[in-house]
């Protein structure tokens, strides 16, 4: 058999899945005793060039409670054209399409290399997909100026036939009737109100022609939603228009005085955003794009008032309770994600100031539809123009990698259940027999719902086993779980997608080392960081890097292979080696482990610790952090470069040794979604405080022993280095205390 | 017995009230028996008759009137001579002088009566006996109210000439009698000019001088004639220079043209009073009950050939104005002390003389410079103002306009819209602009809305306009600020080409239903948002009914007439529209509202902001766009050149004494001194009442200083001060005497007006009838001579007054009646709220100027007739003016080549009455008539549109309640009728 390793790359890239434990214990009680739950990171979109969807229906489980789909791991009787389910072990007959199924007639759903599989389905009319820029014109006239040029060169990059919808606002909420020949029209709202959907379709006027429809044929008139609405047009009939239209965008021309911010209604504007689609478009893919620069200043969702003597709520006021109007902005936003997402549309923030941008209240709006989140300097740099136009990327196969409407099913088998999901998600709240009373995140469900979604798209999904300890399961026992997502692809199809997985049981007291050999101890780190921050949603900061540390402790104390206090005798194994490490960095920023490359002349470009000793003058560092890239000149690297040798003929290597670290971020920034922050700086820049504050504090002012020339660079931190957190970990690990 | 009419007369007891009146009338006719006035022979007409052929010139001249307390004895004494002749041989002609024994006549003829009395020879007078024996008009002088006879009795309805101030007297029966009376007019000696109207039936001592059959009808001509009135200033008057140089001096009539020089007292132009004599005491005020008012006009256009106001500039210290009491200097200042201190004439504070301004005094006390200051000599000039008379002490904005126009589907199918916004391209090259700048400094923006309100962007920079719709009209605002405002020479492109595509964008509209309140709002807050006065030109059609502020239901309810509750018809239906009102004055918002109505639309309501903002009300019923375009764009285009002040407060300062106590008039007052107008235009007046606080010194004269802060058309911030010395008197007759009737008329019916809004109309009207009584029968007790109280003396400067008042009662407003739309009642309503004299009197009074016998070869308007269906006739033609209506009265046999000449038609049965204005044709009698119409229109604050009506045909019975002398067809009493009713108050009041 293959490596673990090898095992969960395999399943990853076939079914978009990556388990915490890829063995699982076989009783409720060692469950809990793992410490890490037992979870999966779920990909529902995963890239399979390689996947042709089939043009049919699923077919089902008959067990109306059940309704599992027909895939591999099913019994099959061919002679009597019978499969069991492997959830509910229902026996059901083969649709009549099927009869002429055998052995070596298989349909695809049957064949073990389509554990994952799609269908294409037709169900409803096809909507095109739907994009409604929401754009603050509260910006400097660069800023605006750059965005305008973003919005109309992604006109081109939209699908031909979508509908393309334009909000402006800034101290007013302008609605754009497009397609409007002599004269531009817009429907304005003050950005201090707050309106109501129904109150935003009578002032748009478009609830009258609904009326008639619906009386005359109550039953097909969601079937025949209206095409197109004044507001939102094909962009292919009103591109020339909405170029136009956005060329002649002006600054939002209300006077703002000396000491105050613009008045800027973000919190109405998306309100009435929302509305809109939602009285126009409920239930099709749409796209609601927010492009802002500042924070909203005024009316429902405002984050800060207009007078500048006032700060913006920092990390203090918020831990002490003392931002004035985050809690009622944070709860708009949430009715407007939460309205937006029970339409299935989803919001995308684009939020592009050197100050904040109160992305904090709003986070909701993206997080729970699924929609993206980019925050930049400025409309004008490359980051945002670049990260603005892979929202539109296509994927291999020429689709645009984006998707709507997602409805994740879970289906297990019995001996586990559903505890809850963490992801761009929401509850759709059914419940049924294999839903867990112990909720891990949004529990209490077997179905969410993702209004956006793209191929990277990744959904962590906690499960509780529930297998008592008394009633063992049979040797070779296999555990199943059965993802269905069904969504509106990009060529707006709709379509199924089922994953079916299943694993093995193993008994955690006989049988810990397979288990153990069986942790992806990635997998686990990201699903405990998101347990994480999700705890940190609702309870204080400390509290979460507590119980972090406990869950961390606990594990070491479980896995690790010690003498009764004796730090030293501390061993963990291979499949856990890299975890506390993980969390030492979880710990310390909001984000997991960044990785660093150190480029010099002493061989060709290898990782090194991120550690402070890894700073040295004569090394290139490239850190890559996710949403930054940081380019570090040592600093003999840096005086060299000033010296311009790399301009001498002579000293051709040290050109290529500078070249050589931004080849390698290029490629980075081209691929990754959001385009990162690229930070080019040299020792001593004020920019290195980029790698300075990710690296482990190996030295510091602290530990002035340290303190050399050759050691790498001390960090002016009072953190403590991962030397020191590993050795309190083993301490506390073998503690007989603890 | 005379006291039983003091009954009230509900109409339940009418039959009651109707044997009451029989028996009076009968008493009348035996005191009319009884009495013959022989002194009726020593009349002097002076005041009111045209001075008799043979006179050199005006009995007196204009310059020595008021100078004097007292005409010229001499004259008096000639005419009385001539006229009392004239009389003499009337009565003598129709009567004889054994009248007293004969008896009365049964019922349905008039008892024809007898002549003047004599009376002491001090005392000339016209005695008119009540009842309706009336002498037969032998000696028919034109206007010469000198004629003693009158009652009605004999009209063909047969309703008699009962003093009922009561409307529907055409239900009484016709046998009844009326009462006659005679009009009589005298000059009571020296102190005294008036003419009298008495009875002398209760004067047995009088010797009956009249006999003779009773007559079938009274003759009107018997009683005082605003016509003869009107003439008689004309002719004396006329073409004259007035100059103000005279503390108290009466000015000539509305009516009368005049170049008038401004020597220190403001224009009778801009202040025109009650009475220019002010009684000393509060006493004497309550005992003459004579209002003390004055009809303020602060920005009337002056013609041409008279001098515009001086704007005087005191520099950065601002103009100098008194310590104590803040009126500005004014040729009221006394300089003191050589030049270096001035007492205020009002409140005799003494007051430095800022250094800049000192100048020295002349031989007489006067300062050198005397002449050379517009503020030393002159009763009218202007200020430039300084920050501190500025909102937020900056420098004004120039004014914008906004023009708001309803695309509800009827107006975008009448045509209307596009008609407007064809109007614009053109009317926004004239926009008002100070005499010495090239172009306009107004900004103006455009709104067109249905339900929902739709902004526009007009940048010049933009390559085609931008509509911004704003919906929310629950809390309405303004979407943008930058553009919407702009300056029409640099947007003419993007304006013009907006204006192009306004009525085809909603060409398709099927929106019926309108917003209203947040138009005037919107409007609003944009001129708020812009930092600057203005004007909002409203084009709206229907009742508002949509879901919105100041949304409005047809509460037009025919059952609330004559109750307690009528009142409400006049109240706005919703509160909304007075804070709107206030929000509006407090931005210096002015709203002119043009409205096309097809049914009610609640104009009460509608017409509020409109009121209080000091704009002005249009309205074209049933709008055609072929009959009715031109009356509208030629308001429109007035309205929108007018000359007009924003932002506008106004202060009425007076010396100690007295003091303004009440204002009406197109404005809004927040406290009791400061009158705020949104803006005030050349037409707006406003009407001031004062009240005693103390006793008025007879030698400094009560003195009145209107103060009007504004924002001129191009943003300058000015004060416009007018200046008017009244005299005073311990003398009531001093007061009679220069009492103005146009100026009395005007303050009642705006009083009136406002009452009705608290009151029951018919207490309204009621207290109109017998304020009218107290204020003759006071004269009657303390200026003329004894006499039989059964004598109706009129004074000289109230000889019209009962005519008037009978008009007033008879107007719209005041008759509840079912068959005038509450619309029409609270249009006219708000319209007289903000009239000027002239503009009343021409209301109130129509003109009605015959046409068929012109002189072709004179340029003179023909002299006009009384309002009166006796004085057309079938060979006739008549224009009749109102002001606001304009009729073309055409008799069954009007000339043939009249109606050629006009119409270019063969015959009367050719002539459509369709046109609402005559062809152009190349002859003189159209050309004639043409410029006659062009000339009764000129300076009028509405057009007129012309409507032609046939005699006898349908249309004539609109045409007929014109005829404001006769009985109307509403119920309004005759002239006659009112007259007798007029004189039973004051018969019972001087019991």
């Amino acid at each position: 058999m293959a490596t673990y390793l090898e095992f969960i790359q395999q399943n990853e890239e076939r079914d978009g899945v990556r388990f915490s434990w890829n063995v699982w214990p076989s009783s409720r009680l060692e469950a809990t005793r793992m410490v890490v739950p037992l979870a999966c990171l779920l990909t529902p979109l995963r890239e399979r060039p390689d996947l042709p969807p089939v043009q049919y229906e699923p077919v089902l489980c008959s067990r109306p409670t059940c309704k599992a789909v027909l895939n591999p791991l099913c019994q099959v009787d061919y002679r009597a054209k019978l499969w069991a389910c492997n959830f509910c072990f229902q026996r059901n007959q083969f649709p009549p399409a099927y009869a002429g199924i055998s052995e070596v007639n298989q349909p695809a759903e049957l064949m073990p290399q389509f554990s994952t599989i799609e269908y294409i389905v037709q169900r409803g009319p096809q909507t095109p997909l739907i994009f409604l820029y929401v754009v603050d014109t509260c910006l400097e006239e660069e800023d605006l100026q750059a965005l305008k040029e973003s919005l109309q060169m992604s006109l081109s990059l939209l699908p031909a036939d979508a509908l393309v919808g334009l909000i402006t606002f800034g101290r007013m909420i302008q609605v754009h009737e497009l397609s409007c020949e002599g004269i531009s029209k817009s429907y304005v709202f003050r950005g201090t109100k707050d309106l109501t959907a129904k109150q935003i379709q009578d002032m748009l006027g478009l609830s009258r022609p609904a009326v008639p429809i619906q009386q005359g044929r109550p039953l097909q008139a969601p079937e025949q939603p209206v095409i197109s609405s004044r507001f939102l047009q094909p962009v292919h009939k009103i591109d020339m228009n909405l170029t136009d239209l956005l060329g002649e965008l002006q600054r939002d021309p209300w006077p703002v005085t000396q000491g105050k911010r613009p008045l800027r209604s973000t919190g109405v504007a998306l309100s009435i955003a929302v509305g809109l689609l939602e009285g126009t478009f409920p239930n099709t893919g749409a796209r609601i794009m927010l492009f802002t620069g500042g924070p909203p200043t005024q009316g429902p969702g405002m984050v800060v008032g207009d007078e500048l003597k006032t700060p913006i709520r920092s990390w203090h006021d918020i831990e002490k309770d003392n931002a004035r109007f985050m809690k009622k902005a944070t709860k708009h936003y949430e009715t407007l994600a939460n309205r937006t997402a029970t339409n299935g549309h989803c919001i995308d923030i684009y939020a592009c100031a050197l100050d904040q941008t109160g992305l904090l209240e709003m986070k909701c709006c993206a997080n729970l539809t699924g929609g993206h989140m980019v925050m930049g300097d400025s409309f004008n740099t490359s980051l945002f123009k670049q990260t603005f136009q892979r929202v539109f990327n296509k994927g291999l196969n020429g689709e645009f990698r984006m998707a709507f409407g997602a409805n994740l099913e879970v289906k297990t088998s019995r001996e586990l259940k559903i505890a809850g999901a963490i992801g761009p998600c929401v509850s759709l709240n059914v419940k049924g027999p294999c839903v867990s009373e112990n909720e891990l995140g949004i529990g209490g469900t077997s179905q969410w719902k993702i209004c956006g979604l793209d191929p990277c798209t990744t959904l962590a999904i906690y499960f509780e086993v529930v297998n008592q300890h008394n009633a063992p399961i049979p040797q070779g026992g296999r555990g199943a779980v059965q993802f269905v997502t069904q969504y509106q692809h990009s060529s707006t199809q709709k379509r199924i997608r089922v994953t079916t997985i299943a694993r093995n049981w193993a008994d955690a007291q006989s049988q810990l080392q397979h288990i153990e050999a069986a942790f992806d101890q990635e997998a686990a780190a990201v699903l405990m960081a998101r347990l994480g921050v999700y705890r940190a949603e609702s309870e204080e900061g400390p509290d979460v890097l507590r119980w972090l540390d406990r869950q961390l402790i606990r594990l070491c104390q479980k896995f690790g292979q010690y003498n009764k206090d004796d730090p030293n005798s501390f061993r963990l194994s291979e499949s856990f080696s890299l975890y506390p490490q993980f969390m030492f960095h979880l710990r310390r920023s909001p984000f997991l482990q960044p990785i660093l490359y150190a480029y010099s002349f002493h061989g060709p470009p290898e990782p090194v610790l991120l550690d402070s000793s890894s700073i040295l003058p004569d090394r290139i560092l490239l850190m890559d952090t996710f949403f930054q890239i940081v380019i570090y000149l040592g600093e003999t690297i840096a005086q060299w470069q000033k010296a311009g040798y790399q301009d001498m003929p002579e000293y051709e290597n040290f050109k290529h040794l500078l070249q050589a670290p931004l080849d390698d971020a290029q490629e980075i920034l081209q691929t990754r979604f959001p385009m990162p922050r690229y930070v080019h700086t040299e020792h001593g820049g004020s920019q290195a405080r980029f790698l300075l504050s990710k690296v482990n504090p190996s030295q510091t002012h602290n530990n002035l022993y340290a303190w050399g020339q050759e050691s790498g660079a001390p960090i002016l931190t009072d953190d403590v280095s991962l030397q020191v957190f590993m050795d309190h970990l083993k301490k506390l690990a073998v503690s007989s205390a603890a | 017995m005379l006291q039983l009419l003091h009954i009230p007369n509900p109409s339940q007891e009418w039959e009651a009230f109707l044997q009451v009146l029989d028996h009076l009338i009968l008493h009348f006719i035996m005191g009319i028996m009884e009495t013959l006035t022989p002194h009726m022979q020593h009349l002097s007409l002076v005041f009111q008759s045209p001075p008799p052929p043979n006179n050199t010139g005006p009995s007196y001249p204009p310059s020595s009137l008021h100078s004097q307390p007292a005409s010229p004895h001499t004259a008096s004494t000639s005419c009385t001579t001539q006229l009392a002749n004239q009389l003499n041989s009337m009565q003598i002609n129709s009567y004889g002088p054994s009248a007293i024994q004969s008896s009365h006549t049964s019922s349905g003829h008039p008892a024809s009566f007898q002549g003047p009395q004599p009376l002491p020879l001090t005392q000339h007078q016209m005695a008119l006996p009540p009842g309706p024996q009336i002498p037969p008009p032998a000696n028919n002088f034109s206007g010469l109210c000198a004629q003693s006879s009158l009652p009605n009795m004999a009209r063909q309805d047969g309703i008699p000439g009962s003093g009922l101030p009561n409307p529907n007297l055409q239900q009484l029966p016709g046998q009844t009698p009326g009462p006659g009376y005679h009009p009589q007019q005298g000059n009571y000696g020296p102190q005294m000019a008036g003419s009298q109207l008495s009875y002398p039936g209760a004067f047995p001592g009088g010797p009956a001088q009249l006999s003779g059959p009773p007559q079938k009808r009274l003759d009107p001509d018997s009683i005082p004639s605003p016509i003869q009135v009107i003439e008689n200033d004309k002719s004396s008057r006329g073409g004259q220079i007035y100059a103000t140089n005279t503390r108290g001096q009466v000015p000539p009539l509305v009516t009368t043209d005049c170049l008038i020089q401004d020597q220190g007292h403001a224009s009778p132009r801009y202040i025109r009073c009650t009475t220019y004599c002010f009684p000393s005491t509060s006493d004497m005020a309550k005992q003459a009950r004579i209002p003390l008012a004055a009809v303020i006009q602060p920005f009337a256009t002056v013609p041409q050939n008279e001098t515009p106001l001086y704007v005087v500039n005191h520099g950065e210290a601002g103009p100098i104005r008194c310590n104590r009491c803040k009126a500005y200097m004014c040729p009221f200042m006394q300089f003191i002390e050589g030049g270096r201190r001035y007492q205020c004439g009002f409140c005799n504070c003494i007051n430095d003389v800022p250094p800049f301004f000192f100048q020295h005094l002349d031989h007489i006390g006067r300062r050198v410079d005397h002449y050379e200051r517009p503020e030393l000599s002159l009763g009218s000039y202007e200020y430039v103002a300084t920050l501190d008379y500025c909102r937020n002490n900056k420098p004004p904005n120039p004014p914008a306009y906004i023009f708001m126009i309803d695309v509800s589907y009827r107006n975008i199918n009448s045509g209307l819209v596009k008609l407007i916004c064809d109007e614009l391209k053109t009317l926004l090259d004239k926009l008002p602009r100070e005499e010495q700048e090239e172009s306009s400094a107004i900004r103006v923006g455009f709104v067109t809305y249905n339900k929902v309100l739709h902004f526009f962007n007009v940048k010049s920079n933009l390559a085609q306009p931008q509509m911004m719709v704003v919906s929310d009209v629950g809390e309405v605002f303004v979407p943008l600020l930058d553009g919407f405002l702009v300056n029409f020479q640099e947007s003419r492109s993007v304006v013009n080409n907006l204006l192009d595509q306004i009525p085809e964008m909603f060409a398709d509209t099927n929106e019926s239903e309108t917003i209203f309140a947040p138009v005037i709002q919107a409007g609003m807050e944009a001129l708020k948002a812009a930092e600057c006065a203005g004007k909002l030109f409203i084009f709206h059609s229907s009742l508002p009914t949509a879901e919105a502020p100041g949304k409005l239901r047809n509460r037009d309810d025919k059952k609330l007439l004559n109750t307690d509750k009528e009142k409400t018809l006049f109240q706005p239906q919703v509160n909304s529209y007075e804070s709107l009102a206030r929000d509006c004055v407090a931005n210096g918002c002015c709203v002119n509202l043009f409205l096309f109505p097809n049914q009610y639309v609640d104009i009460a309501s509608l017409g509020l902001v409109t009121m209080h903002t000091g704009g002005t009300l249009y309205k074209y019923n049933n709008f055609q766009l072929n009959s009715d375009s031109p009356q509208f764009l030629t308001d429109l285009r007035r309205d929108i050149e007018k000359k007009t002040g924003f932002d506008a407060i106004m202060r009425v300062r007076t010396s100690t004494g007295f003091r303004a106590t009440d204002f009406f008039g197109a404005i809004y007052m927040n406290n009791t001194t400061d009158v705020e107008m949104a803006a005030v235009d050349c037409d707006k007046a406003v009407t001031v009442e004062f009240k005693h606080d103390d006793k008025l010194n007879e030698d400094s004269g009560a003195l009145i200083q209107c103060a009007v802060l504004y924002t001129s058309i191009s943003g300058q911030r000015r004060l416009r001060i007018h200046n008017i010395g009244l005299n005073c008197s311990t003398q009531l007759a001093d007061v009679y005497k220069t009492c103005e009737t146009d100026a009395l008329i005007n303050f009642f019916a705006k009083s009136a007006f406002k009452a009705i809004l608290s009151q029951p109309l018919k207490a309204v009207r009621e207290i109109l009838v017998s304020q009218t009584a107290h204020m003759l029968a006071c004269y009657r007790k303390n200026c003329a001579s004894p006499s039989a109280v059964s004598q109706l003396i009129l004074p000289d400067a109230m000889k019209v007054l009962p005519v008037y008042v009978n008009c007033l009662l008879k107007s719209s407003v005041l008759t509840g009646r079912p068959e005038i739309p509450t619309d029409e009642r609270a249009y006219h309503r708000q319209l007289v709220m903000s009239m000027g004299v002239a503009d009343t009197q021409l209301f109130f009074y129509p003109q009605l100027l015959p046409i068929h016998n012109l002189d072709l070869k004179s340029d003179a308007v023909p002299a006009a007739v009384r309002c009166s269906e006796e004085r057309l006739s079938e060979g006739g033609a008549f224009i009749l003016a109102n002001g606001l209506s304009m009729f073309l009265w055409l008799g069954v046999s009007t000339p043939p080549e009249l109606i050629q000449g006009l119409f270019n038609v063969p015959s009367f049965a050719h002539i459509s009455t369709e046109a609402t204005l005559l062809p152009d044709l190349a002859n003189t009698y159209s050309k004639k008539i043409k410029s006659i119409v062009e000339h009764i229109q000129n300076q009028k604050p509405y057009t007129m549109k012309l409507m032609i009506v046939k005699q006898r045909e349908q249309p004539e019975m609109l045409f007929r309640q014109f005829l404001v002398e006769d009985k109307s067809i509403h119920g309004g009493a005759s002239y006659v009728d009112f007259l007798c009713c007029v004189h039973k108050e004051i018969c019972q009041l001087l019991n």
